[in-house]
């Protein structure tokens, strides 16, 4: 996630919400936790950072029906979270329509300032994107360690994807040279600390 | 053997005239099965390779299917009627789809020969659906096929018409397909086709086992045993190890220092089978024979990674006597006859008793000359292991593993088919599946919640009842919700969850790995497979030996390895594993006595012999029943070693408990490292300080608690438990093998198995993937089984030696340290290096360089300074 002190914005990509239970619904039945362990950490953020803006990138949920698929009590707290500050939902890839009974504000994109939010990166001058679920690899002492990251250049930052059954995407893949602009960096999630790497020195799958 | 009568009333006329006129007699053992078959009796053939036991099991079946009610009228009066049915007579199970083409190769010539009206066919994954729709229409007499073939048979709806009349079950290398989960999914399919088929003989063709009456339990569902019906044993095999004097290598796999001599034995035969434990070494042996191959011998590799096209061409190749050698690994472990077979070398330690004698068996398919072995250790405790296994041998004992406990994901799976065959009622199939003998004590409890987890996923969370896969309807019947259910059971059939591998494919080298991706100019010749975990540790340039040949990595594109051809000479990744097997109990015991019984020494090479007696000198002699563990200091640290015997697997989950312990009690452990005979420890903290002390107790360190809470706690972290979760995950169908149409977008879209564990652990840490995952855990990669009997054995009996230096056993282990985590050039030197310093060191008489101490004396609880 990304906090933004000046704007007291909080900023989270890609939850996927029922993820599980759309898969389920396909008669893949996964353990149905995924919504609430997503809820439950966005909460310890919102209660340290306590912010007055969240806006979540889009593919808030898994498709578009996930929104009735959720279960009363993660539907009280999630609207319990939004008590008290602006809570913005970006439509994404995956839930590209409004969702009825989630509260919050719908949009394409947000601004502030010079700054863009979208689901997926546009022509603007400096974007703070999701989507893409960017994950980096590394060699460290022969082992070869994989984390998810933010991929970042000067004109876009890419959040890693927050959903606790989220996977992550290769930023070596050559689908991120081409909006990246130019030379960029992965900053990946260690347990307590972010570690950042040339792009180019991170491996491909 | 009074059977020359031509009036033998077990075999037909036609029959005896086909045996004579190709100068045979019958064996015995085949007249046995024809006198169990005659007596409705199911039964259990134990036969050494070669002694046609494939025909024994078959000839009932022939002779039944060549008989017509007309020419016996009698019989037909019988409640066994003999008749010609339109259904299946004899289903045929192997556990390879070439060994089930091998036999139908090896049916036709009686069949042809005496002019039987008998319709054999074969059904595979490469069978083709219309000859499938024509199979389950009008089936053959005798149908060959595998265990997952059948599952789906007996999955679908034409099952009871198919298996009705069904006379007899073949099983051919049970004792191959009883030890893993693939025995487990078999035996409740024998359990469905006794309930379909109430008249069905078994008949169970093995290779010698441990304990023959669990085969025989296993092979009848329902508590009616087999009968057994032993072969006449073959020759005494002739058995030895290979002697390399003072140049036994105190470390390592690689056999390297015996090439020359392998090379000699194989141009002194015809034709030699070079047993390897490994992919990785048969790649280096393979490799380096051909290094000095001056004499162009036909040397040929077969793997289990290896393109099947290429190994089908090898196997031809060594069919037609075209080859004088062939390097292979477990991928030539089965039944099929390979032409003949001179010579068997062994290379590295045997690992089991059983397998080592059938690989044995090779050598020589006619019964009674000897097979030849010979073992060629790559290591001085190699050395003890071959030579327990050669008086093992001697004896004919056996070390097969005891009969598994069924697992519940396939219980899961099998469930799932059963409801897409037609429904089932849930107490029937209950009765059904206990007559299982893994499942005989499988709870009700256990059982209906697996009919939960195929339903819902059996989360305590019932969230998915509208989405249940199965339900049960107003009759009782259990039933699928959906058919497209069916398609999904049938995409993901089967036990055998390969870790998830990818093609390797050459192109042509490039400078950067970028060019390689995005679809373009990447066709080219496919080599085989590797581990997926293998090539997401190689990082792009990297070199690597495979299918003999030194190749570059260049980067992974969708499922595939893209590799180049490169000039380089060594590969800079040393090894990938494959095929690793752990050490049995039954050996570990005979190196253990070997170890403690000097007079029995004179049987071993001098090298081995003087690196014993300066272990007794300098340390002393691991005992049956204790554990030693010896303590010193080397280069700042504190090393704790210790000789468990208990295999690689049970060393590494110890290795994690006591750093566990250790750290807790503030001794700050570095690293550990494991060898199937040894453990070794190292710290920063001074251990000899706090034993001497009375800080810390031995007898603590290795209580049998240690399995308690640190082996839970441990087990949340580590990968090993989540590749467990992963195999029950793909087994019992929670997650998908592969999403249909989705291949193509790859790999980023399978769901993360890791994720599933983390948040089951958190949230159903008792969820019965969970329970699955921890019996296998048990009892697989992390042997806590054997590690727990280990440690109560040795309670209150620890040996412990204080040291001032390295003792001569702790060597071997000590040189393993490093040889996993250090890549690259430089890192052989380096090793090399560190190996002479502690050999000097081991072996030494002078005093060693610390504080001096009386040579070769005992130097119990002495404290040392601490060197820092």
């Amino acid at each position: 996630m990304l906090y933004w002190p000046d704007e007291r914005t909080l900023i989270v990509s890609d939850l996927h919400f029922e993820k599980a239970s759309f898969f389920a619904s396909r008669g893949v039945m996964l353990p149905p936790y995924d919504t609430a362990a997503t809820l439950d950490a966005l909460a310890r953020l919102i209660v340290l950072y306590e912010p007055s803006r969240v806006i979540a990138l889009g593919d808030s949920f898994h498709d578009s029906a996930g929104g009735a698929r959720l279960s009363p009590e993660n539907r009280a707290f999630l609207l319990s979270l939004q008590a008290g500050r602006e809570w913005i939902w970006i439509t994404g890839n995956h839930d590209p329509e409004r969702i009825e009974q989630i509260g919050g504000e719908f949009c394409e994109n947000f601004s502030r300032g010079d700054v863009v939010f979208r689901h997926q990166p546009g022509d603007g001058a400096f974007e703070i994107v999701g989507h893409f679920h960017p994950a980096a690899r590394v060699s460290v002492r022969g082992r070869s360690l994989r984390r998810r990251c933010f991929a970042s250049s000067d004109r876009k930052l890419v959040l890693p994807a927050f959903g606790s059954l989220t996977g992550g995407f290769n930023i070596r893949d050559v689908v991120f040279s081409t909006f990246m602009g130019g030379d960029f960096f992965a900053h990946m999630l260690a347990t307590e600390q972010v570690f950042s790497f040339s792009a180019a020195n991170c491996l491909p799958d | 053997m009074a059977v020359n009568m031509p009036d033998n009333p077990l075999l037909p006329d036609r029959f005896f005239r086909w045996f004579a006129s190709h100068g045979w007699q019958p064996h015995a053992h085949q007249l046995a099965l024809l006198e169990k078959a005659r007596a409705a009796r199911s039964s259990l053939l134990i036969a050494p390779t070669g002694g046609g036991k494939t025909l024994a099991g078959f000839l009932p079946s022939l002779i039944e299917l060549s008989e017509t009610p007309a020419s016996h009228p009698k019989l037909s009066s019988a409640a066994r009627t003999l008749r010609r049915s339109r259904g299946l007579h004899t289903l045929y199970l192997s556990p390879l789809k070439a060994l089930a083409a091998d036999i139908r190769r090896n049916l036709e010539r009686p069949i042809g020969e005496m002019d039987l009206p008998i319709k054999v066919e074969m059904r595979t994954g490469d069978t083709p659906l219309s000859a499938r729709t024509r199979q389950r229409q009008h089936p053959p007499d005798i149908l060959l096929t595998t265990p997952e073939q059948l599952a789906l048979l007996l999955a679908s709806p034409d099952a009871p018409f198919l298996f009705r009349d069904l006379k007899r079950v073949v099983l051919d290398e049970l004792h191959s397909l009883v030890i893993s989960k693939r025995g487990d999914l078999l035996s409740l399919d024998l359990a469905r086709l006794k309930a379909l088929a109430p008249q069905v003989q078994f008949v169970g063709l093995s290779a010698t086992v441990a304990n023959p009456e669990e085969l025989c339990d296993f092979l009848v569902p329902g508590g009616a045993r087999a009968d057994l019906v032993f072969a006449r044993e073959g020759a005494e095999p002739d058995v030895s190890v290979l002697d390399f004097g003072a140049e036994m290598p105190w470390a390592g796999h690689s056999s390297r220092y015996a090439l020359a001599e392998i090379y000699k034995l194989i141009e002194r035969q015809k034709m030699t089978l070079v047993f390897v434990n490994t992919r990785s070494q048969a790649e280096m042996v393979f490799r380096e024979l051909w290094n000095i191959n001056d004499k162009n011998l036909a040397i040929a590799l077969h793997h289990g990674s290896l393109d099947a096209t290429r190994r089908r061409k090898v196997e031809a190749a060594m069919g037609a006597g075209k080859l004088r050698a062939v390097v292979c690994t477990s991928s030539l472990d089965l039944g099929i006859d390979w032409g003949d077979v001179d010579l068997v070398i062994h290379v590295g330690a045997p690992k089991g008793i059983s397998r080592l004698q059938q690989r044995i068996g090779r050598a020589n398919h006619r019964i009674d000359e000897p097979s030849r072995g010979i073992l060629v250790p790559s290591n001085r405790f190699e050395v003890l292991e071959c030579r327990a296994a050669v008086e093992a041998l001697a004896r004919r004992t056996q070390d097969t593993p005891p009969l598994r406990t069924g697992s519940l994901d396939v219980l899961s799976q099998h469930i799932f088919g059963m409801a897409c065959g037609g429904g089932f009622d849930a107490d029937e199939l209950y009765k059904e599946v206990t007559s299982a003998a893994p499942y005989r004590k499988l709870s009700r409890k256990d059982f209906d919640d697996a009919i939960d987890f195929i339903a819902t996923g059996g989360y305590a969370l019932r969230v998915y009842e509208r989405f249940a896969r199965i339900r049960k309807g107003a009759d009782n019947i259990w039933r699928l919700t959906h058919p497209r259910f069916a398609r999904q059971y049938r995409m993901n059939v089967g036990t055998i969850v390969e870790a998830a591998m990818l093609r390797v494919r050459l192109i042509r080298g490039s400078s950067k790995a970028q060019e390689t991706r995005g679809g373009v100019a990447r066709r080219g010749r496919m080599l085989g497979q590797v581990e997926e975990y293998f090539a997401e540790n190689l990082a792009p340039g990297d070199t690597f030996i495979f299918g003999g040949e030194i190749l570059k990595f260049e980067g992974i594109s969708e499922n595939e390895v893209l590799v180049s051809r490169t000039k380089s000479a060594e590969p800079k990744i040393p090894a990938y594993d494959g095929g690793k097997f752990p050490l049995s109990t039954f050996l570990a015991e005979g190196v253990r006595k070997l170890i403690a019984e000097p007079e029995h020494w004179r049987v071993l090479p001098a090298a081995v012999r003087d690196w014993l007696e300066l272990q007794a000198l300098h340390s002393e002699l691991p005992q049956p029943g204790n554990l030693l563990v010896e303590t010193f200091w080397r280069g700042g640290r504190n090393y704790l070693v210790c000789y468990p015997f208990e295999g690689r697997l049970a060393h590494q989950t110890l290795g994690m408990l006591l750093t566990r312990r250790l750290e807790r009690a503030k001794l700050r452990p570095l690293g550990f490292v494991a060898t199937e005979y040894s453990l070794a420890v190292w710290c920063l903290g001074d251990v000899d300080g706090a034993i001497a002390a009375g800080v810390l107790s031995l007898d603590e360190l290795f209580s049998e608690d240690i399995l308690g809470d640190d082996l839970e706690a441990w087990l949340a972290e580590t990968a090993l438990m989540k590749r467990s979760f992963r195999n029950c995950a793909l087994i019992s169908g929670l997650v998908e093998r592969r999403f249909p149409g989705m291949e193509k977008t790859g790999r980023q879209v399978t769901i993360s198995t890791d994720l599933l564990y983390d948040v089951l652990r958190k949230h159903e840490p008792d969820h019965l993937l969970m329970r699955a995952a921890r019996a296998d855990a048990a009892t697989g990669l992390l042997d806590i089984r054997r590690l727990g009997q280990m440690l109560a054995r040795v309670k209150g009996r620890i040996a412990h030696r204080s040291l001032d230096r390295v003792s001569p056993l702790a060597v071997p282990v000590m040189l393993e340290i490093g040889r996993e985590t250090v890549y690259g050039e430089g890192a052989d030197a380096l090793l090399s290096e560190a190996a002479e310093d502690l050999i000097r060191e081991a072996t030494s008489d002078a005093e060693p360089e610390r504080p001096a101490k009386p040579t070769g004396t005992r130097t119990r609880l002495r404290r040392r300074a601490v060197p820092r």
